[in-house]
C-alpha cells in the first residue's frame, strides 16, 4: 500500500510528538487530575493511596484559619502582602532604571551586568548573603546604620520587619528580569513619536505620561502577570531567611507554599497539604484573569 | 491567555527586526542635555552599588579568619583561602557540584531536542489534533509545580526513582520538556520557510533529517537562548531536589547549600565561603555568556 504524502506527513508529526504526548499526560495532565484527587482523600503518599473524605482537608483548613495565631492565615495573608509590596516596587524600580539606561550609551552593558547578576543566582545563596548583611550587630547593614548614628535594626530577626526585609531581597532579585524586558520595550518604541511630540511641543513629562507608558502597556501587564505569580510562589528565601526555616518569627514571614511543604513534607499530612496547593492555584488562576481583564488595553500604534 | 501571550510574541517577533535599525538612529536624534545624562549616570551607580555590594560582601566575608567578623573590618586585614579548604573537605560540595551538572546538562539536552522537534512539529506539519494538542501542552503553564509536588511524589515513591543514582532522573523529570520552550520554539520555526524543507523533500531527505539538518541550524540562536535559561533554571531550581533527594549525596547544589547553614549556624565566614562556591560558577557562565542571555531575554521574555 502506498501512502499519500499527507497521510506520510501525519504519521511524521505523530512520531515527533510521541515523547512528549507521553510526558504531557503522564507528567502533567495525570498528576494535575491526581493533585485535585489527593485533596478530597486522606493521602498516604508511600502506600499512594487513602480514604475519599469529601471535603474534609478543605474543611480542617477552613477552621485551622479559623483559630488563634492561625499558620494558615498567616501563609494567605503574608502571600498577598508579598505581592502588594513587592510586585509595584519591583515595576516601578524596574521602569526607573530601564528608563535611564536608555539615556546613555557608555557603561550601559556594565550597569545591565550589574542588575541582572542576582537573577542568575541561587536563591538559597542569595537568602544567606542577606541574612549575613541583614545580621544584628554585625551585619553590614547594622554597622552602616551605627556609622551614621542611627538605632541598629532586628530586620528579619522582628515580626514586623521581617517581610519587608525578605520582600526587599525578592525585589533585589528579581529586578534584574523587569529592567530587561522594559529596556527592550523602550527601545522598540519608534522614534517618530518622540520627534512628533517635540515639535507639537510637549515637554519631556507629557511625553512619559502619553507616549512611553501608554506603549509599554502589554508589557507591564506581562511584568505584573509574572511577577504576581512568582511572588505568589515564594519559598526558598523564606524557607533559608526565617529562623529554622518555619516562616518565623511568630508566623510573620510564611507562605502558601512553606505551609504546604511543612505539613506535607514534616508532618506528611498529604490530603491538608494537596487542599492548600489547589488553593493556591485557585488565588493565582483568579488573581491571573482579574489582572489579565483590567489592566490589558488595546494600543494603537 | 494563550491569545494574550501569543499577541505578545508577534509583537516581539515583529519589532526585533525593526527596533534595531531605529535604535541606531533614535541615539543621534534626540537631544540628550548634559545634567540630565550626568544625572541618569549618577542614579545607575548608586543603584549599581547595591545591587553588586552584597556579591562583594559574599566574597570578603569568605576570605576573612572568623575572628574578623567580630571585630568589623570592611576589607579582610588578613586573607585567607583557609575557610574554602575546610568548607571543601569537611562537606560534599564536590558531589553536589557533580550532581548539579549532571541534572541541569541532562535536562537541558533533553529539553534543546524534544522542544525544538515539537515546536518544529507544530508550526511546520499539518494533522488531524493538532489545535487540541497545542492547547493541551500550554494548558499546562497554567498548573503551577506547586500543585503538581504531591503527585510527583507520589509517582517517584511508586517507581522508585527516589532511591539510588535513579534520583538523577527522579530530580531531572519534570523539566525534561517544556511548554514554555515548545511555544518559542514554535515561534520561531515560522522564520524558516517551506519553500526550503519541501526542497529537500524533493531531494529525497527523510522528515527526521529535514528538521535536523536544515530547521534546526536556522534557529541556532533561539536553541541557545532555551538552552542557557534551562541550565539556569535547574541549576538554581529548589524546592523539588529538596523534596526528592533522600541522601546527601544526592542534593544538588541549592539544597545542599541549605543543609550547610543547618550545621554551621553563626559560622558567617563558612556559610559565605559556601555560597561563593554555589553561586560563583554561574556567575562566571554569565558574565561570559551575558550578551547572549541578555539578548536573549529581552527577545523571548522567557524567565529562566
Amino acid at each position: 500500500m502506498r501512502l499519500t504524502l499527507r497521510q506520510r506527513q501525519i504519521i511524521w508529526a505523530y512520531v515527533f510528538m510521541s515523547v512528549a504526548l507521553v510526558f504531557f499526560v503522564v507528567i502533567r495532565w495525570y498528576p494535575t487530575i491526581l493533585a485535585f484527587n489527593v485533596s478530597f482523600r486522606d493521602w498516604n503518599v508511600f502506600e499512594g493511596s487513602g480514604p475519599w473524605v469529601g471535603m474534609e482537608n478543605y474543611q480542617e483548613i477552613w477552621e485551622d484559619a479559623g483559630k488563634p495565631r492561625s499558620s494558615v492565615t498567616a501563609a494567605f495573608s503574608n502571600t498577598v502582602r508579598y505581592v502588594l509590596f513587592g510586585v509595584p516596587s519591583q515595576l516601578v524600580l524596574a521602569l526607573g532604571i530601564a528608563l535611564l539606561l536608555a539615556q546613555i550609551r557608555r557603561l550601559a552593558a556594565f550597569f545591565r551586568v550589574a542588575y541582572f547578576a542576582p537573577y542568575v543566582t541561587s536563591a538559597v545563596a542569595v537568602a544567606f548573603v542577606w541574612n549575613w548583611l541583614y545580621q544584628p550587630e554585625t551585619g553590614l547593614l547594622n554597622q552602616a546604620l551605627d556609622l551614621v548614628g542611627l538605632p541598629q535594626q532586628p530586620f528579619t530577626k522582628s515580626p514586623t520587619q521581617a517581610l519587608p526585609s525578605i520582600t526587599a531581597v525578592a525585589v533585589w532579585q528579581n529586578l534584574g528580569f523587569a529592567v530587561i524586558i522594559f529596556l527592550a520595550g523602550i527601545q522598540q518604541i519608534p522614534s517618530i513619536y518622540y520627534e512628533a511630540a517635540r515639535i507639537d511641543g510637549a515637554n519631556s513629562w507629557h511625553i512619559f505620561w502619553r507616549i512611553t507608558l501608554p506603549l509599554l502597556n502589554p508589557i507591564i501587564v506581562y511584568l505584573t502577570v509574572l511577577g504576581t505569580i512568582s511572588y505568589l510562589r515564594l519559598f526558598a528565601l523564606v524557607q533559608n531567611m526565617s529562623p529554622q526555616g518555619t516562616g518565623g518569627p511568630l508566623k510573620s514571614t510564611t507562605t502558601v507554599v512553606l505551609e504546604v511543604y511543612r505539613e506535607g513534607f514534616s508532618s506528611y499530612k498529604m490530603g491538608y497539604a494537596g487542599a492548600l496547593t489547589v488553593l493556591l492555584f485557585l488565588l493565582i488562576l483568579l488573581i491571573t484573569i482579574v489582572q489579565l481583564r483590567f489592566l490589558s488595553r488595546r494600543v494603537e500604534y | 491567555m494563550n491569545q494574550w501571550a501569543q499577541r505578545r510574541m508577534q509583537s516581539i517577533n515583529q519589532s526585533s527586526t525593526r527596533g534595531n535599525t531605529e535604535l541606531s538612529a533614535q541615539g543621534g536624534e534626540r537631544r540628550q542635555f548634559l545634567w540630565a545624562v550626568l544625572i541618569a549616570y549618577l542614579l545607575l551607580f548608586l543603584g549599581g552599588v547595591i545591587m553588586v555590594t552584597p556579591f562583594f560582601w559574599m566574597i570578603l566575608t569568605s576570605v576573612k579568619p572568623a575572628p574578623e567578623l567580630v571585630n568589623f573590618s570592611f576589607f579582610p586585614q588578613d586573607p585567607t583561602l583557609q575557610n574554602y579548604i575546610n568548607v571543601l573537605t569537611t562537606s560534599s560540595f564536590e558531589r553536589w557540584y557533580l550532581n548539579s551538572i549532571i541534572v541541569a546538562t541532562m535536562s537541558t539536552i533533553s529539553v534543546i531536542f524534544f522542544d525544538s522537534l515539537v515546536g518544529y512539529t507544530l508550526n511546520k506539519f499539518d494533522f488531524p489534533g493538532k489545535n487540541f494538542i497545542f492547547i493541551g501542552m500550554l494548558g499546562t503553564l497554567m498548573i503551577p509545580t506547586e500543585m503538581l509536588i504531591i503527585p510527583w511524589f507520589t509517582m517517584s515513591v511508586k517507581w522508585s526513582w527516589h532511591i539510588g543514582y535513579v534520583q538523577y532522573w527522579g530530580i531531572a523529570f519534570p523539566g525534561v520538556i517544556t511548554a514554555a520552550g515548545i511555544f518559542l520554539m514554535r515561534q520561531f520555526f515560522d522564520g524558516v520557510p517551506n519553500e526550503l524543507l519541501d526542497a529537500a523533500r524533493m531531494d529525497g531527505m527523510n522528515e527526521f533529517g529535514i528538521w535536523w539538518r536544515i530547521a534546526v541550524p536556522l534557529v541556532k540562536p533561539a536553541i541557545a537562548a532555551l538552552a542557557i535559561f534551562n541550565f539556569i533554571g535547574n541549576w538554581n531550581a529548589y524546592l523539588w531536589p529538596l523534596i526528592l533527594a533522600n541522601s546527601r549525596e544526592f542534593y544538588t547544589l541549592p539544597v545542599g547549600l541549605s543543609f550547610f547553614r543547618g550545621e554551621s549556624t553563626t559560622h558567617w565566614e563558612k556559610i559565605m565561603t559556601a555560597a561563593s562556591l554555589a553561586s560563583i560558577p554561574l556567575l562566571i557562565i554569565f558574565l561570559i555568556f551575558q550578551r547572549q542571555i541578555i539578548k536573549g531575554i529581552a527577545l523571548t521574555g522567557l524567565k529562566g
